[in-house]
């Protein structure tokens, strides 16, 4: 079976792997690249457990096919912390008991920093109708907005806006 | 928060319990460390993949697996016939014969074989080529079907039991159950109002993120170790070894991460057969569910047809209660419909009353446990009827639940006199709070409901390692599903006198540490916290004895304060923990305590429940805008996740009223198998869920913890119900209130 | 040690409709020992098909060995675990 040849830079590293046409990037992230926590929750773009930055954009990764990731730049959970030093969203889904199992904070975290990146300052609601993708069945969602409006304002605060 | 802003504050001179600190596992779960169950990968792993029946009821003639065994890749395939036979009635094969059928299948997506191969395409590519010849009988598929004259039976030789004397002729009813007291004639002439109702609800699922998934490793000589996403690995292990026929021992079962569960979690459905696929390829294999199979084929909670009928004096005390439950319990018997039965009227004292079960099987998905198993369904019925009852009396329904309300001492409707608990108290704080008796806007209807759950003790086992360095690791077999460790650690941050940050707890396998139930029932922090509590205090005793021989004094002469040893007149230097754990090899050896615990006394809890909805009278959709929660959680030990679980159990119980379904086919098969199509809560559905938290201890635990998982979803199926009444002036007694419903009511007016 | 016994109405089907009854007992064990004297059967029924009990009001399971307080009054229920 023949494998198409990707490469792209993925949390600031170039990596390069090896997929079949078919493969999603979700798999291609988790098989391939061994970056394991983009997880699957649906497999059909309802449940945002697989949300990852493809080029800024924020994408489901299981739609994504694999070779399309060919020359993109792509941002995973693993890539949010720098280092031992986590981002603010991070440290306020912790501080703000934001996740109970925690398999859908990966993607949570991607959409909120997706989220962040266009609007500094959104109100409840945007941030309700920016995270509708992404679904947890833990918490009933007030931890996960409240955190992430919180990580909003320590961020403005960060950056003097 | 009317009750307490924040516990800690009130909590009896703590320094650990109730505060808020960030979980032991909680970095590894906002970066991607924390390995789930799909996320464990080993060389020459194989993955798996699933044949499953497209029929709802079919008698398996044959299958042959030739074509799949040739297909390029494939090292593996299983049928039934790769599994013991199994002995006895129709619960005896439930958990064999639903892992992978034999002769029949009962439902849509019950397997019937599986293939290991080399990649997922060729796994894939191996299950289609296995064929597998069918005889289609024809399906029931709700409690009216099924209970119909001449019905086509699931199992040929069930007898209903419960019934005396025993019916002669099977059915597709396994048990009835009936809970009774008293007179109901004279309870109903006592009555100066009567309700009755009927009330249908239809399966729903638990909905966890993460698919059932495992990775099986058996080597040649028969053993095999399992890495698997549960909410007991020790469940997982034991059933596995049922299933394969095997000695327990020859399974060694780790707990992944656990993505949600909700009860759902706490059977087996691919760890036997990942197993047996591997032992066959002589290689690891990996299984992981699709949603589609995750819905079709495990979970959900019953359907249900319900009758309630209650009578009251026009002082508003209820004079009696006739309910009849009849529950889908799937293929295979086992429906919650008994603590359904004993939970729907534990919140009232009443005299006269009988509940009646009837567990049916039908041609859906075998039931799973799902948080309060059966709780919400027949309280849905009853706190409905409840707030019809408030209507025609004119009381206000918090009033006429306080006029029932049971308290310390009231019998049970499942027998027993109720030990201390929080009902009055929750609804109080909810009647108290200013949500209560807020003005509601246009369209908008308030409703109320309260809930009951038993919670459960069940068994535990823990260890405690004292390090040399001072530190401690708390070694526990309860997998965390919603942040357990973080609980753990503050016990014994608490008992130990030092630091939460200075304790390491773990989730054990299950060869290195004792037996542990599932982590259901909202046992964990009652019952392996509690063991947690006693092993702390096992080494505690150890370092005081410690700290007696060094001063060369009667161990009495020694209290443990704050972390370290002091001599009761003062007259040594205190020695730390730390202290002590640096000498430990002079001083007796390792310093360890192990705990085993069947845990009594897991305090009863209550919820009481107050929302706010507006319905679109155009499009009929009904918005939840405001909501407000009071759960007596005994301690709260971490009360961010205390909140956290009364907020979770909130929205899917409202999802749950509003949307969530199966929907059946006239084929029996499954409309709705996936997250499009059975849509759960997302976030901008949602108002933010207040919480106030209602601390009642309780006796029989060190620190007064009541379970808090499970409790919170029972009432909010009747609170919304009850709102969208107030809000349209249309009783809903089938769920759920989507908004077809609310204009088919609603329309011609 | 006297202790009072009380019957589902389902055990009252093996009771022959007596609804509670008491014994001298100090464990679980031999309390549904003689109660399976007097009602054959119920001692299975008891042990082996998921019974919990409820001893003053506090449910436990597995309570073969569990000690009988004087005067504690003893329920007979379903073992129920959860969600």
């Amino acid at each position: 079976m023949s494998r198409t040849h990707v490469n792209c830079v993925i949390n600031g590293d170039e990596i390069d792997f090896l997929t079949s046409d078919g493969e999603s990037l979700l798999n291609a992230l988790r098989d391939e690249v061994g970056l394991t926590g983009t997880k699957e929750g649906c497999g059909t773009g309802d449940c945002g457990a697989c949300s990852v930055l493809l080029d800024g954009a924020l994408v489901c990764s299981c739609l994504v096919f694999a070779p399309e990731a060919e020359g993109s730049t792509i941002v995973t959970v693993e890539g949010l912390a720098d280092g031992d030093h986590l981002n603010t969203l991070q440290q306020t889904f912790l501080e703000g008991a934001a996740l109970q199992c925690g398999v859908c904070t990966p993607g949570f975290l991607i959409a909120a920093q997706a989220l962040l990146d266009k609007n500094p300052d959104p109100t409840e609601t945007e941030v309700r109708y920016a995270l509708a993708g992404n679904l947890c069945r833990c918490t009933g969602y007030d931890k996960i907005v409240r955190s992430v409006l919180d990580a909003a304002t320590q961020m403005r605060e960060t950056t003097g806006a | 928060m009317s009750i307490a802003d924040d516990p800690a504050t009130d909590a009896p001179g703590y320094k650990w319990v109730g505060s808020r600190p960030i979980r032991p596992d909680g970095f590894d779960k906002v970066t991607g460390r924390a390995k789930f169950g799909a996320d464990h990968y080993l060389p020459g792993m194989l993955e798996g993949h699933t044949v499953r029946s497209p029929h709802a009821h079919a008698r398996i003639v044959s299958i042959d697996t030739s074509a799949a065994e040739r297909v390029p890749g494939v090292k593996a395939v299983v049928t039934g016939a790769d599994f013991p036979a199994v002995e006895g009635d129709a619960m005896a094969r439930n958990v064999p014969h639903n892992s992978i059928a034999r002769d029949k299948v009962l439902y849509e997506g019950h397997l019937v074989a599986a293939v290991a191969a080399t990649s997922r395409e060729a796994a894939k590519a191996g299950a289609e080529a296995v064929v597998v010849e069918y005889e289609v009988l024809p399906h029931v598929l709700t409690a009216a079907e099924a209970t119909a004259e001449g019905a086509p039976l699931l199992h040929d030789d069930m007898i209903t039991n419960g019934i005396d004397p025993a019916p002669e002729q099977p059915s597709n009813i396994y048990q009835r159950n009936i809970l009774a007291r008293g007179d109901l004639d004279k309870g109903f002439a006592d009555a100066d109002v009567v309700v009755e109702r009927e009330f249908i609800t239809k399966p729903v699922h638990q909905g966890y993120i993460e698919p059932q998934a495992c990775v099986a490793d058996t080597t040649p000589d028969g053993h095999t170790t399992l890495w698997v996403s549960s909410q007991g690995h020790f469940a997982m292990r034991d059933f596995s070894a049922q299933v394969l026929g095997w000695d327990i021992t020859r399974v060694k079962a780790i707990a992944a991460e656990i993505g949600g569960g909700f009860g759902g979690k706490t059977v087996t459905y691919l760890e036997p057969i990942a197993i047996k696929l591997s032992a066959k390829a002589g290689r690891p294999v990996k299984m992981v569910m699709t949603r589609a199979e995750v819905l079709k084929a495990t979970g959900p909670t019953s359907g249900s047809r319900m009758r309630v009928k209650m009578g009251a004096r026009g002082d508003g005390k209820f004079t009696a209660a006739e309910i009849v439950l009849e529950f889908e319990a799937g293929g295979y018997p086992g429906s919650p419909v008994m603590p359904a039965a004993m939970t729907c009227l534990a919140p009232y004292d009443l005299e006269n009353f009988s509940v009646e079960g009837f567990d049916i099987v039908v041609n859906k998905p075998r039931s799973a446990a799902y948080r309060a198993p059966g709780g919400p369904i027949s309280s849905f019925a009853v706190e409905s009827v409840v707030d019809m009852v408030a209507e025609e009396l004119g009381m206000d329904p918090i009033d006429l639940r306080l006029t029932n309300a049971a308290v310390e001492g009231t019998q049970a409707p499942y027998g027993p006199k109720l030990p201390r608990i929080g009902m009055v108290e929750t609804l109080e704080a909810v009647r108290d709070h200013p949500h209560y008796s807020a003005q509601l806007g246009p369209n908008q209807g308030r409703g109320v409901a309260t809930g009951f759950w038993f919670n459960a003790g069940m068994n535990s086992s823990v260890v405690v390692h004292v390090n040399p360095d001072g530190t401690a690791t708390v070694v526990t077999g309860s997998p965390d599903i919603g942040g357990s460790r973080a609980s753990m650690a503050l016990f014994a941050a608490e008992e130990l006198g030092i630091d939460m940050e200075l304790i390491r707890p773990v989730v054990a396998d299950t060869e290195t540490v004792g037996f542990n139930d599932v982590t259901g029932g909202s046992r964990v922090t009652h019952a392996t916290g509690a063991a947690v509590v006693e092993a702390c205090r096992l080494i505690v005793a150890d370092l005081r004895a410690r700290a007696a021989k060094t001063w060369d004094v009667d161990i009495d002469e020694v209290e443990w304060v704050d972390g370290q040893a002091q001599k009761t007149d003062g007259s040594e230097a205190p020695l730390s923990l730390k202290d002590i754990a640096g000498k430990w090899d002079r001083s007796g050896g390792p310093i360890s305590a192990a705990f085993t615990h069947n845990a009594r006394g897991a305090g009863p809890a209550f919820s009481t429940q107050v929302c706010d909805v507006e319905v679109d009278p155009d499009t009929g959709v009904v918005t939840v805008v405001r909501y407000t929660t009071a759960q007596d959680a005994g301690r709260a030990i971490h009360p961010s996740y205390v909140e956290g679980q009364f907020q979770g159990g909130v929205v899917q119980g409202i999802g749950w009223a509003l949307n969530e379904e199966y929907v059946y086919g006239d084929d029996g098969r499954l409309q709705n198998a996936s997250f499009l199509d059975y849509r759960i809560p997302v976030t901008s559905d949602m108002p933010m869920i207040d919480t106030i938290l209602v601390e009642v201890p309780n006796p029989a635990h060190p620190y007064g913890v009541r379970g808090v998982g499970e409790v919170g979803i029972v009432p909010p199926l009747a609170a919304v119900a009850n709102a969208v009444y107030q809000a349209t002036g249309k009783r809903f007694t089938e769920l759920p209130i989507n908004p077809i419903r609310i204009l088919e009511a609603t329309m011609g007016e | 040690m006297a202790v009072s016994v009380h019957f589902s109405a389902e055990l009252r089907m093996l009771t022959g409709g007596i609804a509670s009854l008491e014994l001298d007992a100090a464990t679980v064990r031999s309390l549904i020992r003689q109660l399976d004297e007097r009602y054959p059967g119920i001692g299975e029924r008891l042990t082996t098909t998921g019974m919990a009990i409820a001893i003053d009001g506090d449910i436990v399971a597995d309570a073969l060995f569990e000690d009988l307080p004087d005067g504690a009054e003893v329920h007979f229920l379903p073992a129920l675990s959860g969600g």
